[in-house]
């Protein structure tokens, strides 16, 4: 989206001009946002109205500008955003400008320059000779690289909300609670899985050991031999879990066939040792040592697999990043593309990776805890949706619609 | 009593076109032009007001329509920022004939266009302005700010009706009459939220230049052509002075346009 601010002056209520404005703009495919507005108390006294105008081209945007100059709008002057230089190495100026994760643009030398990626949590750092801005993190800062201060020539353009219903993202953009019906919802995200592949979109599945766990990695691996996982984000346990199953048909050292079956830990640890033994996932696989679950799909099916490690890992599985910085690296690289995200019952590793995408990625959450949905989809407002519930049935009934033909799409 | 200016013929003719009425191949009849002006100069001149005349000046044949001179409220005249050049020379001589007469010059920027009372007209305590073709809307917020009153901008959307005094005439009883069609919605919604009793004037009378007239307390001179009009406004009380204005409608004018009122109004309350 493209913005400009506008400003009217004069007695635009009583000539009816501030409405019309309104008006040209809803009427021109365009959006807005009304800042500020003082209306004149006495009858002579003039009001003012700042308007932030937003449309989907520049060239929209300025053909709107020029009709509505002829009611009256002035253009706002920008200011050029203020910039001070990184006192040290992985050190931001004192007053930085910390980003969200929305489409953000910053004026220097008279012109506005998108900031990228659109990362929240981060600085912008300004390179005025090439013209570009990009958002930084500490690691990424050098001393002496410019960075902006303050708010001034920092624009930020919010994920606007559809005023037509285009898909269950927009539709719905809510959380269905645990006693909330979930059928007709996964029905609707099932139809816009096989949109999303048929238009070459890129699904990133972030997954818990929960799946492995309750039996639902069956539903998982059907769901990748049907081409709807394009990169699948884990952490060792998941991995380490799937791969037990896989050898020792348990998780944990429980197994989900029997009802009450009680296994030892160990089998976990071993699953681990047999792994590490021969150099990794793809290896154990190649020598036919691991010749089902999760990971064996992946690697069957070409996902891409990235495994980022924490504290309590037994291991770790080779192939797992476990230096923290060079997961967040790996991790953002990974979504640069991603259009949209499954979250499946993995807090942790879901506000990772939710606080790493793009306002404009569409994302599910799905988690049998309440407070770890909420928390996951609160960073894409308009974009998300979250399901209290067991993974489990989740992902039975999503690919249950998914191979079912008759699913409307 | 009520003083006007008039500026006498003595140039006046189609020399240009900068609106859709003018036309140099269907010139204005210089003759009869002074002939018209001058029935107008009489019949305004038995009325109750005093008429001033500036001299006209080689090369600006339009100067004759004085109400595009400016605007004047009390002692304060605004001087017009013409938007055709073709017209921006009658500017200082109207400016030196007013300031010679002890009013107040009060400029506006350079880079508003505003034409007088073409476009500036009052109706009860609010001023109605148009825009689009000849005034700017900007123009409109200075004029407020140096008279301290409620300006009313209104859109004007027929090119054949480009001043706000071809389509909208108010009355001294706080009515108006008024071609609607020449107004956007909005406009149109804006004036009906402001001005109560209006009539509206057909088409047909509108062409006629019906709504350019002249209005001093109970005295309405307008052109000729607009007998539906006439018997409303009899009906209200007012007399009607219908005058030929051919030759004048040929340049985009009538009887108002020939006319303004120094002042339109003594002040803005």
């Amino acid at each position: 989206m493209f913005s400009e601010t506008i400003e009217l002056r004069g007695h635009i209520i009583d000539s009816l001009i501030l409405p019309k404005v309104l008006d040209q703009i809803l009427t021109h495919g365009a959006n807005f946002k009304i800042g500020e507005i003082e209306i004149g108390k006495k009858r002579a006294d003039q009001s003012f109205a700042r308007i932030e105008v937003s449309a989907e081209t520049a060239e929209a945007l300025d053909e709107l500008i020029l009709r509505l100059r002829q009611h009256g709008a002035e253009v706002a002057k920008r200011e050029d955003a203020q910039l001070a230089s990184a006192p040290a190495d992985g050190v931001f100026p004192r007053d930085f400008y910390v980003t969200t994760n929305q489409q953000t643009f910053v004026r220097f030398d008279g012109k506005e320059i998108e900031v990228q990626p659109a990362m929240m949590d981060s600085a912008i750092a300004v390179d005025r000779k090439r013209g570009a801005a990009r958002a930084v993190k500490f690691f990424d800062v050098r001393k002496g690289d410019e960075i902006i201060v303050g708010h001034q020539g920092v624009r930020v353009v919010p994920v606007q909300r559809a005023t037509s219903r285009t898909d269950v993202f927009q539709f719905i953009n809510t959380i269905i609670d645990a006693d909330e019906p979930k059928s007709a919802i996964i029905r609707e995200l099932a139809g816009e899985l096989q949109r999303v592949r048929r238009a070459r979109g890129e699904i990133a599945v972030v997954v818990g050991p929960a799946i492995v766990r309750t039996g639902a990695g069956q539903h998982l691996v059907r769901l990748i031999e049907s081409r709807f996982v394009d990169r699948l984000f884990a952490g060792n346990s998941f991995a380490a879990y799937d791969l037990e199953r896989a050898l020792f048909g348990t998780s944990l050292g429980i197994s989900p066939d029997l009802a009450f079956a009680r296994g030892g830990r160990e089998n976990f640890v071993r699953a681990v040792n047999a792994i590490r033994e021969v150099g990794g996932i793809a290896a154990a696989i190649k020598k036919k040592i691991v010749t089902s679950g999760i990971m064996h799909a992946c690697v069957r099916h070409n996902v891409d697999i990235v495994l980022t490690g924490s504290i309590r890992d037994e291991g770790p599985i080779p192939g797992v990043t476990t230096d923290a910085i060079e997961a967040q690296k790996v991790m953002r690289e990974k979504l640069t593309d991603v259009t949209h995200a499954l979250l499946l019952a993995t807090l942790h590793h879901s506000l990772a990776v939710a606080s790493m995408l793009a306002p404009t990625v569409k994302t599910v959450c799905v988690d049998i805890d309440p407070s770890a949905v909420e928390r996951a989809v609160e960073h894409q407002p308009l974009q998300s949706i979250g399901l209290v519930t067991d993974v489990e049935p989740f992902l039975r009934e999503l690919t249950d619609y998914l191979s079912d033909s008759r699913v409307r799409d | 009593m009520r003083e006007l200016l008039l500026c006498p013929p003595d140039y006046y003719g189609i020399e240009y076109e900068i609106n859709p009425w003018m036309s140099r191949a269907r010139g204005a009849e210089a003759a009869l032009a002074q002939k018209q002006w001058e029935q107008l100069h009489a019949t305004l001149s038995k009325l109750d007001c005093k008429v001033h005349l500036i001299t006209p000046q080689p090369g600006l044949p339009d100067m004759v329509f004085t109400a595009n001179a400016g605007l004047t409220v009390g002692r304060k005249f605004i001087p017009s920022n013409f938007r055709h050049k073709e017209r921006a020379g009658e500017q200082p001589f109207f400016a030196k004939w007013m300031e010679q007469r002890g009013y107040e010059v009060s400029w506006l920027r350079e880079n508003l266009y505003f034409e007088g009372e073409g476009d500036a007209l009052f109706s009860g305590d609010a001023l109605f302005c148009g825009y689009k073709f000849r005034s700017d809307i900007q123009s409109h917020r200075a004029v407020a700010d140096m008279l301290g009153c409620l300006a009313i901008s209104v859109e004007l959307v027929d090119p054949r009706f480009y001043h706000l005094d071809t389509c909208f005439c108010p009355l001294p009883d706080g009515g108006a009459f008024w071609f609607p069609m020449a107004f956007d919605d909005y406009g149109q919604r804006a004036i009906r939220e402001h001005v109560r009793d209006l009539i509206d004037v057909s088409p047909e009378e509108a062409t006629h230049f019906s709504c350019n007239a002249v209005v001093l307390r109970c005295d309405i001179v307008l052109p000729e052509g607009a007998p539906q009009l006439m018997t409303k406004l009899e009906h209200r009380g007012y007399r009607c002075h219908a005058l030929p204005m051919s030759e004048f409608i040929k340049a985009g004018g009538a009887c108002k346009c020939l006319t303004m009122f120094m002042p339109q109004r003594e002040s803005v309350s």
